[in-house]
């Protein structure tokens, strides 16, 4: 499924090239690219092939993450088709795991042990329960998220498949796809979810 | 004595962190970081940065090496051979005997290798200080780095090769890739972000840029070792989640070059103090 989607999306790659209007100048880039690939070498878990660009990286690089609208709806709806739903249909887990997992900030550096499960990294961009106050701001507040927009199913289903992978909804989003990459498990979605929607959550009291 | 102050201070911070709930995190982290400027200014009169530039200084005069020479009377940091002053805030600058556009420590490594006759395989096998470790390369960015403190960053951007650095440094910056999709500009290409408490510079803005670059090489109270921007930009990789930068490369270069050419007419304040 991810390969088709890639195919499909790097095949509409070339067809873009004259009508981009934000472009970022090319020959500068190439000469980034060029400096990516001769200055680095692998460490730990981090390989060299962290450096190329799958189809996502490429456009939103390619236009300073500005894409053109037809593009970038259709490679959300791939990303958004790759969204692997749990297998129980069940999409609320139990927010106390998902607030551990929201504090991990571990996961992917080149000092990580691949082997060790990957921390959900929530509190370094967002707001999330109020009792956290050390939270980043790349991202927007979180904090009663479940108060303002309820707990339906449809609700649900968005902030899964929205941590399973943030380009679904915004192809350029500064945040990273957590199930996609396969940091983050389907049950370990579903914590998080919970943590976001439960009306038990602190998130919503 | 310096250890409790330290640890002091480090309360005062923590015990901001857990200020009362409800109230906004902007607030709590604009007080730690007053607090942190007020300390940082306390410890900046014994900094202990200066026990470095002492100790660099001493290799910059000392003939060294398998070729018998001083850095002193052999290394040109583009102001001329030997010449120290001001030589910190115009690099990175583009050396027509290298050939290529270097920063200071990628410079310093040149001469050291070129005219003293050191292997650059024994400089790059450890280049950053860790535990009571500090290579002689930190404690000699560190002394080059304190003979231009006061004085205005300088980049000659006009130069074409460094011109082109620059650009090609903006792009490096702007590059995403990795599991995560992130670039630099991700975290660091607007202003007011935060990663937990931790402010983000805006490098692409002469403020943030200033800011990112205005005191390293700094020693760094996490740990407690003197660090240079070589580090900085290697462990900013690492938390970007990309492979490992080699050390004194172009990609380090380049980088150092947008960023501090982005702060140029901006005070260096000498070697500093960091978190």
């Amino acid at each position: 499924m991810k390969k088709t989607t890639l195919l499909a999306a790097a095949a509409a790659i070339p067809l873009i090239t004259t009508s981009l209007t934000a472009t970022a100048d090319e020959s500068y880039r190439n000469k980034a690219i060029e400096v990516f690939k001769s200055n680095f070498v692998a460490t730990g878990q981090a390989h060299l092939t962290r450096l190329d660009e799958d189809s996502v990286q490429n456009i939103c690089n390619r236009t300073v993450n500005n894409p053109p609208h037809d593009i970038a709806t259709k490679m959300e709806s791939d990303q958004l088709a790759g969204v692997k739903w749990p297998a129980d249909g069940k999409l609320m887990g139990d927010w106390k795991v998902g607030e551990k997992l929201a504090q991990d900030g571990t996961g992917f550096t080149w000092r990580d042990d691949p082997i060790k499960p990957v921390g959900g990294n929530c509190y370094n961009c967002h707001q999330i329960s109020p009792k956290e106050m050390a939270f980043g701001s790349v991202g927007p507040s979180l904090y009663q998220f479940g108060k303002n927009r309820g707990n339906t199913e449809e609700t649900q289903k968005y902030v899964y498949s929205k941590i399973f992978n943030a380009k679904a909804y915004n192809l350029c989003s500064a945040m990273p796809r957590f199930g996609h990459i396969g940091a983050l498990s389907p049950e370990n979605i579903k914590n998080l979810v919970a943590l976001l929607l439960d009306p038990e959550s602190p998130v919503n009291k | 004595m310096r250890k409790i102050r330290t640890i002091g201070a480090l309360c005062t911070i923590a015990a901001l962190g857990a200020g009362p709930a409800g109230a906004a995190g902007e607030a709590i982290q604009d007080k730690a970081d007053a607090e942190f400027a007020k300390f940082r200014a306390e410890m900046e009169e014994s900094n202990p940065a200066e026990l470095f530039e002492l100790k660099g200084e001493e290799l910059w005069k000392a003939k060294r090496g398998p070729n018998n020479v001083s850095l002193a009377e052999s290394c040109d940091l583009g102001q001329g051979v030997g010449k120290v002053e001001g030589a910190y805030v115009q690099m990175p600058r583009y050396f027509k005997d290298a050939g290529t556009v270097m920063d200071a420590e990628r410079r310093i490594v040149w001469c050291m290798t070129e005219k003293q006759g050191f292997k650059f395989e024994g400089i790059a096998k450890k280049p950053f200080a860790k535990d009571e470790y500090t290579p002689e390369i930190t404690s000699l960015v560190t002394f080059v780095a304190g003979q231009s403190r006061d004085m205005k960053f300088a980049v000659p951007l006009q130069e074409p090769h460094v011109r082109e650095a620059y650009e090609i440094g903006k792009a490096v910056a702007d590059y995403r890739a990795g599991p995560y999709d992130f670039s630099c500009s991700t975290c660091h290409g607007s202003d007011g972000l935060r990663i937990r408490m931790q402010n983000l510079p805006n490098i692409s803005s002469h403020e943030g840029a200033t800011k990112a670059v205005l005191g390293w090489p700094g020693y760094r109270m996490t740990g407690g070792v003197m660090l240079t921007q070589q580090w900085r930009m290697n462990d900013c990789f690492r938390q970007q989640r990309f492979p490992e930068p080699k050390y004194v490369s172009d990609v380090i270069t380049v980088l150092l070059t947008y960023m501090t050419g982005n702060a140029n007419g901006a005070v260096y304040k000498g070697p500093g103090i960091k978190r």
